[in-house]
């Protein structure tokens, strides 16, 4: 057990004292174990011990063909799914040179920005709970089911959507899905505007979070920070601003950045994320108006597994699906880098492929596994209770984690 | 759109390190060069600090494991240039039993994690790293599981025997 | 005017100015309908019980109000996602910390058997250390289905007699798990 972070202190006129965060602890928010030396309410130097759900998703992934390693995406940041279903989608198609429809790509952005809002919901709602505000969690709440039942229109599940495939989609959209889609957009800036009422000028909010863990920009650049806390120092760097996937490209959006990288530039930047991303689910609304309602998948029948009801009427389907099923279609062999804008950060998937059914090599750059190394070090002096939000703050997802 | 070709890139990297370092392509238009450990370093702070590549972000250190090949571990570094939106790979091999690579911590404070999750998972060595142990895995495991020979199931579980299917 | 239920007495002889009933049924009926669930979350099905405890869904209304963050005062054990082999033990852990009687709720696939997850470092089921009494199927379980599960849990508490937790079967069953 040397391994394990223990201060030992065997000054009997020390003051200080050792304090065990976590794995279980109820203002963690997942399972994170930082043990802490305290010297009264402040902490002097802390360790962070993670793996605690390690469940090796990368060795999975050497054994699981490429359309089953999207269940296994989804777990990764369980709060915002679709997103890593469609970054894994999009690496593969970048290796088999898959170009998508235009609609296709205009779906993909609308169900991925539902998903950024779903995702930053929780991280403001949760943000609100650490602070002793728990009505805005209850509010948003309500928005975060909306969003949930949006999904289950177009996959049937709520929280690890698995949806689209490699190629497309696996259906099309039906109208409830665009009838929900437009509520959302009129109902949820309604709810958002007085979540900001309730929050953005609130002085215990703000004597609670202003201030509070402010990170330099080079310094948040050397610990390769990503996503809304990076741009809370002021940082504009966005993936899909600036490497834009999936036809970002076609969209007026901006991002928004903070100035001083503390917790309430991180709510206020998430807050403005979420009102960018309606933005783009509305223009993509009109985009795909203007596009063919029947397109929902790339023509890649080699790659993309068709519809069981033609498998089961068609020969030539029954003959893709058998191929693709059992590993007979030929990869193409090299390696990949694609990554996505995630809720969290820089979503990235690296994919070493030898021409067989599943990837030679698969590694998640995992942003809440990155983001969070940071922590510990940047704890040093903070109060007990500053460290419980800014750990929020930071929104990390234990999953991503520790893969 | 890259503000840069990766030939100005390659131009760069020749100029000073020349003969060392092997180009393995543009596999989707990422430059891939391979290295020498002795160097990985200076390379990395040459492109980190160079005045027009500033490749300043370090993205993510991995490796991967290559059983039948002479030098069967490398290290994968992926750096980007913010400022000119550009990407290179940058990969070390080393053979095995000699797994040792000098820490990348000198450069990014970030990489501190991202090495401790590699020789986790494939055991390399990386010297110089102010806390290299296993982050991921239980303190007490003696393999390091991502390499190939290791399986993905836990040899010792029972639930799966044969007799338990009436074979 | 909102719609108040009560519950059924349980049965029992009844006249004027007295009620008579089994000491095991008035107490498992007063335990049912205030459970004090104690969530270990560790991943996506402590998202699903977020919103089962949120707005929409609302726990509270079987009387799983107050969450008890501390094993001492925690009556159901609601372990929600994977467990590995680094984090078997401090589970056990908290079980012991769990005074009797205490109940267990594996939610979700992972924690009832591995999941998808079938990994040198993902202990299959938590059954192999500590005993469960409902196991949710699900990856993860929509919370209706948590509140099924809950429900069954309830169940259990009301038909439970006092001296179950002395019995010998119990005392074998925690002792196959190496407790006490």
């Amino acid at each position: 057990m040397e391994n394990h972070p223990v201060f030992i202190d065997n000054d009997p006129q020390s003051e200080l004292s050792t304090l065990n965060l976590g794995p279980t602890h109820p203002a963690t928010h997942g399972v994170f174990q930082n043990v802490l030396q305290m010297d009264g309410e402040r902490i002097v130097s802390g360790v962070s011990t993670i793996g605690y759900i390690h469940r090796a998703f990368e060795k999975i992934a050497e054994h699981r063909p490429f359309y089953q390693i999207t269940p296994l995406t989804d777990r990764l940041n369980y709060c915002s799914s679709p997103i890593n279903n469609m970054g894994w989608h999009m690496t593969v198609e970048k290796l088999l040179n898959i170009q998508l429809p235009k609609r296709v790509d205009y779906l993909r952005i609308v169900v991925m920005e539902l998903a950024r809002i779903a995702d930053h919901i929780v991280c403001n709602g949760v943000l609100g709970v650490d602070t002793g505000a728990f009505t805005g969690f209850l509010y948003m709440m309500e928005f975060r089911e909306a969003i949930y039942e949006i999904y289950e229109e177009i996959c049937g599940s709520r929280l690890t959507t698995n949806v689209g495939r490699i190629g497309g989609f696996e259906r099309n959209f039906n109208d409830i899905f665009f009838r929900k889609v437009n509520k959302f957009l009129v109902d949820f800036p309604v709810a958002l505007k007085e979540f900001e009422n309730l929050f953005n000028r609130n002085r215990i909010f703000i004597d609670r979070t202003k201030g509070v863990a402010p990170v330099d920009p080079d310094v948040a650049l050397g610990y390769s920070w990503t996503g809304p806390i990076l741009r809370a120092t002021g940082v504009d760097y966005d993936v899909r601003a600036m490497n834009p996937y999936s036809s970002y490209q076609d969209l007026d959006f901006e991002v928004p950045v903070g100035t001083r990288g503390d917790v309430y530039d991180r709510f206020l930047v998430r807050n403005e994320e979420m009102k960018q991303s309606m933005r783009m689910i509305d223009q993509c609304l009109k985009l795909i108006a203007k596009e063919d309602s029947t397109i929902f998948h790339a023509d890649v029948p080699a790659y993309y597994l068709p519809p069981k009801e033609e498998v089961y009427n068609n020969m030539e389907a029954l003959i893709y699906h058998f191929k693709i099923v059992m590993g007979e279609v030929d990869t193409p062999v090299g390696e990949v880098y694609h990554s996505v804008e995630g809720a969290n950060g820089e979503l990235g998937f690296y994919l070493v492929n030898d021409g067989g059914r599943s990837p030679y090599r698969l590694h998640f750059r995992r942003p809440s596994f990155i983001n969070y190394q940071m922590y510990a070090p940047m704890s040093r002096g903070m109060l007990l209770s500053d460290a419980i939000i800014n750990m929020s703050s930071l929104n990390i997802i234990a999953g991503e984690l520790d893969a | 759109m890259s503000a840069i070709t990766n030939e100005t890139i390659l131009n760069a990297i020749n100029a000073k390190f020349g003969d060392t370092i092997i180009v393995e392509g543009e596999p989707y238009g990422l430059l891939t060069i391979e290295t020498g450990r002795e160097q990985v370093i200076d390379l990395l702070g040459f492109l980190k600090g160079h005045a027009v590549l500033k490749f300043g972000f370090l993205t993510d250190i991995t490796a991967i494991h290559y059983p039948e090949r002479e030098k069967p571990v490398g290290v994968i570094y992926h750096l980007h240039s913010l400022q000119n939106n550009v990407r290179i790979r940058v990969k070390v091999f080393m053979a095995d039993g000699d797994v040792h690579i000098p820490s990348a911590t000198v450069l990014w404070d970030g990489a501190n994690w991202m090495e401790r999750e590699t020789y986790d998972f494939f055991g390399v060595d990386f010297t110089g790293h102010p806390d290299l142990r296993r982050i991921l895995n239980v303190d007490d495991m003696t393999v390091f599981p991502m390499r190939r020979e290791y399986p993905l199931e836990d040899p010792n579980r029972v639930d799966k025997k044969d007799y338990f299917f009436g074979r | 005017m909102s719609d108040i239920k009560i519950v059924d007495a349980p049965a029992g002889i009844e006249g004027s100015g007295f009620f008579a009933t089994k000491l095991d049924e008035a107490v498992g009926l007063a335990r049912s309908y205030s459970l004090w669930p104690l969530p270990f979350a560790t991943s996506c099905c402590g998202i699903e019980f977020m919103a089962t405890m949120a707005s929409h869904y609302d726990l509270s209304r079987f009387g799983a109000e107050r969450l008890s963050f501390s094993p001492r005062q925690a009556d159901l054990l609601m372990v929600m996602g994977t467990i590995s082999k680094k984090m078997g033990p401090v589970l056990r852990q908290v079980y012991l910390q769990m005074a009797e009687p205490r109940w267990v709720m594996a939610v979700g696939a992972c924690a009832s058997s591995g999941g998808i997850f079938d990994t040198y470092s993902v202990l299959q089921g938590i059954d192999e250390i500590i005993p469960v009494d409902v196991y949710v199927p699900g990856c993860p379980p929509r919370p209706e289905a948590i509140i099924d599960g809950f429900i069954q849990i309830q169940k259990l508490v009301q038909t439970e007699t006092g001296r179950r937790r002395n019995s010998p079967e119990y005392q074998k069953l925690l002792a196959s798990y190496g407790i006490q």
